[in-house]
């Protein structure tokens, strides 16, 4: 099988601060990592290649050191990755990015399967992947939680729903975006990691393409993002201490009017 | 014929219409009457039972774009994508709003890209610009951190979608009626390639963490798998769904289905009780535009009580059986 893999490099969430100051988010020191949905499509497309044979390769588009998660991704066991960097994709939204994936994932060729995580963690929107498989055409498969079958060039998956899990029958090639369920992502290995940092990786710009310049970065972008916030998380709460029997009966006959007043609970307590 | 600007996507669950589908058109209504325009639904699936179309018109709309044929029965994105491009190419609408369900998020991107149009994931807020008419848009993005407001400008028609129940239906107005247009199927839009073959329900309702009123968490601080029965027995005291920090669902006390933040589902509740969750920022992003933010904790300095609206420092084996024996009791103290 030859599986493509689409990662992107996001910065790590839990060390995002804000300038008091400015506003704005503090990205020195801030360190980037693969998305870590992404981390899910990466296991599962190894998985395969482990009991089908065939080949891993991971492509993402993004600023020139997103060259370090393509080689985490290659330390985890992917055969060979593309990055796609170049300033013609500034300022790309999530249709921008996904005609730019696509016409990558087009010029890779010859795959059977394509894999994305659900969602990045940093845009959040889980679009992009569903994008792809617009404009190329591909079977889809959305939130997918495990891969039931391989057979006769059919895939059969299952997709985590609101309803429960849900199981398509797709034929090869198909794009599936994946949710945490499906794998638990294995850490590179001491001879993955030397491995790949010596590799070599193909480095692609808007010219490597078939590419219509009219639909790059922000030109190609419908969206414009006009005003950045930042919201205030705080709430400032009531707090009760329970320590004792006497605490223990305030705490909750506060919560119980908090939550009654709130309409929440009924008055007496009752729901 | 049409003059419906504001169209809002309904969903289906067999012959009935989801909760959410009633969800929509209180956001659509607000925006079809700053523009002057009508509100329509649009309805795809199967013999869709005609009360549900009735209770759309009573919450705010006043037109359906109805597509049913036994293929449409069930969601799969292809075919719905090619229903909704030849809608849109038809009657052209301004403004398309979708739930942010499984279904909304699939279907908008693969419809978005093909046209293509802007789309804007999980709106917390929708409202026009008074000069132009563009729909401003404003979402969370890394992780809860930020508030962007987002436009566009030169595309139509607009597409966003907003999370299910965060949004109030429109009190029922049963003087209202509506315009039904039934849209002649086109045997094309059937793409035929995926197939569904079965479905599996889950053993709980975790996957319905997104379409509940009240979510009961738990965290490490649950200490044991066992002990997520007490927040089932809250949960059910409280008519909500029980969910779980990434910590809980990794230690695999509970699975997956349950889990808020980053990684996990978003949930936007009325309430939200969070007990033995610390509050990492990837749970919080996940959890906190609920309504209202309850804790129980033991540590005073957990970051979840940043966020509480109301918190109790203590440990939740004590605190938890007390309040589910006087929920229980109801007057008694």
């Amino acid at each position: 099988m030859k599986i493509i893999v689409m990662i992107k490099q996001v910065p790590e969430t839990s060390e995002v601060k804000m300038d008091e100051h400015s506003g704005t988010m503090v990205r020195e020191g801030v360190e980037s990592i693969i998305n870590p949905l992404d981390l899910y499509a990466i296991e599962t497309g190894i998985k395969l290649k482990e009991e089908y044979g065939g080949q891993v390769i991971a492509i993402t588009m993004g600023p020139p050191k997103a060259e370090k998660a393509l080689r985490e991704a290659l330390a985890m066991g992917c055969d060979e990755g593309v990055l796609i960097s170049g300033k013609e994709f500034a300022g790309s939204d999530t249709v921008a990015t996904a005609y730019v994936l696509a016409q990558a994932v087009k010029a890779v060729g010859g795959y059977d399967l394509v894999l994305a995580g659900e969602r990045a963690t940093d845009g959040d929107t889980g679009q992009v992947g569903p994008g792809v498989a617009a404009l190329l055409n591909l079977p889809l498969s959305t939130y997918t939680s495990g891969i039931v079958n391989i057979d006769n060039n059919k895939i059969t998956v299952e997709r985590l729903i609101e309803e429960g899990y849900e199981v398509l029958e797709l034929p090869l090639p198909a794009l599936l975006t994946v949710v945490k369920e499906i794998s638990f992502p294995r850490l590179p290995t001491l001879r993955g990691k030397q491995r790949a940092k010596k590799q070599e990786l193909q480095f692609w710009t808007g010219k490597s393409l078939d590419l219509d310049i009219g639909k790059l970065g922000l030109k190609g972008s419908p969206t414009r993002v006009v005003k950045i916030e930042h919201p205030k998380v705080l709430r400032q709460g009531k707090i009760c201490r329970v320590t004792d029997e006497e605490t223990l009966v305030e705490a909750l006959d506060s919560l119980e009017k908090f939550l009654s007043e709130k309409k929440l609970i009924a008055k007496e307590g009752k729901v | 014929m049409s003059s419906a600007k504001v169209w809002t996507i309904a969903e289906t669950s067999g012959r009935r219409l989801k909760p959410v589908s009633y969800e929509l058109p209180a956001r659509g209504r607000m925006l079809a009457d700053k523009l002057g325009t009508r509100l329509a639904s649009v309805v795809i699936g199967d013999q869709v039972d005609r009360n549900d179309l009735q209770e759309l018109f009573w919450r705010g709309v006043d037109e359906i774009y109805l597509v049913t044929h036994p293929e449409l029965a069930g969601f799969l994105v292809e075919n719905y994508s090619n229903v909704l491009i030849a809608l849109i190419k038809t009657y052209r609408p301004e403004i398309i709003i979708a739930a942010a369900t499984t279904t909304g998020r699939t279907l908008m991107p693969h419809v978005a890209v093909r046209l293509p149009a802007g789309l804007t994931a999980d709106c917390t807020e929708l409202d026009i610009e008074e000069e132009t008419g563009n729909l401003l848009q404003t979402r969370p993005a890394i992780g809860g951190n930020i508030l962007a407001t987002i436009k566009t400008p030169h595309h139509r028609p607009q597409m966003a979608t907003v999370r299910p129940k965060s949004t109030k239906p429109l009190p029922r107005d049963e003087s209202r009626s509506g315009l039904i247009h039934i849209v002649k199927f086109n045997p094309n839009w059937i793409d035929g390639r995926v197939k569904k073959v079965g479905m599996r329900q889950i053993e709980e309702t975790g996957a319905g963490i997104q379409d509940t009123d009240v979510v009961i968490a738990g965290g490490k601080g649950l200490k044991k798998g066992e002990n997520f029965s007490l927040l089932r027995e809250l949960a059910m005291l409280l008519g909500g769904v029980v969910g779980a920090s990434r910590e809980a669902v990794d230690r695999g006390w509970i699975s997956y289905p349950h889990q808020v933040g980053l990684s996990g589902k978003t949930v936007t509740p009325k309430l939200y009780l969070a007990a033995g969750i610390s509050g990492a920022i990837q749970h919080l992003a996940g959890m906190k535009t609920a309504e209202v933010i309850v804790a129980v904790n033991s540590d005073p300095e957990a970051p979840i009580f940043k966020v509480a609206d109301f918190g109790i420092v203590g440990d939740l084996f004590t605190v938890l059986p007390a309040f589910i024996s006087r929920l229980k009791g109801g007057k008694a103290k």
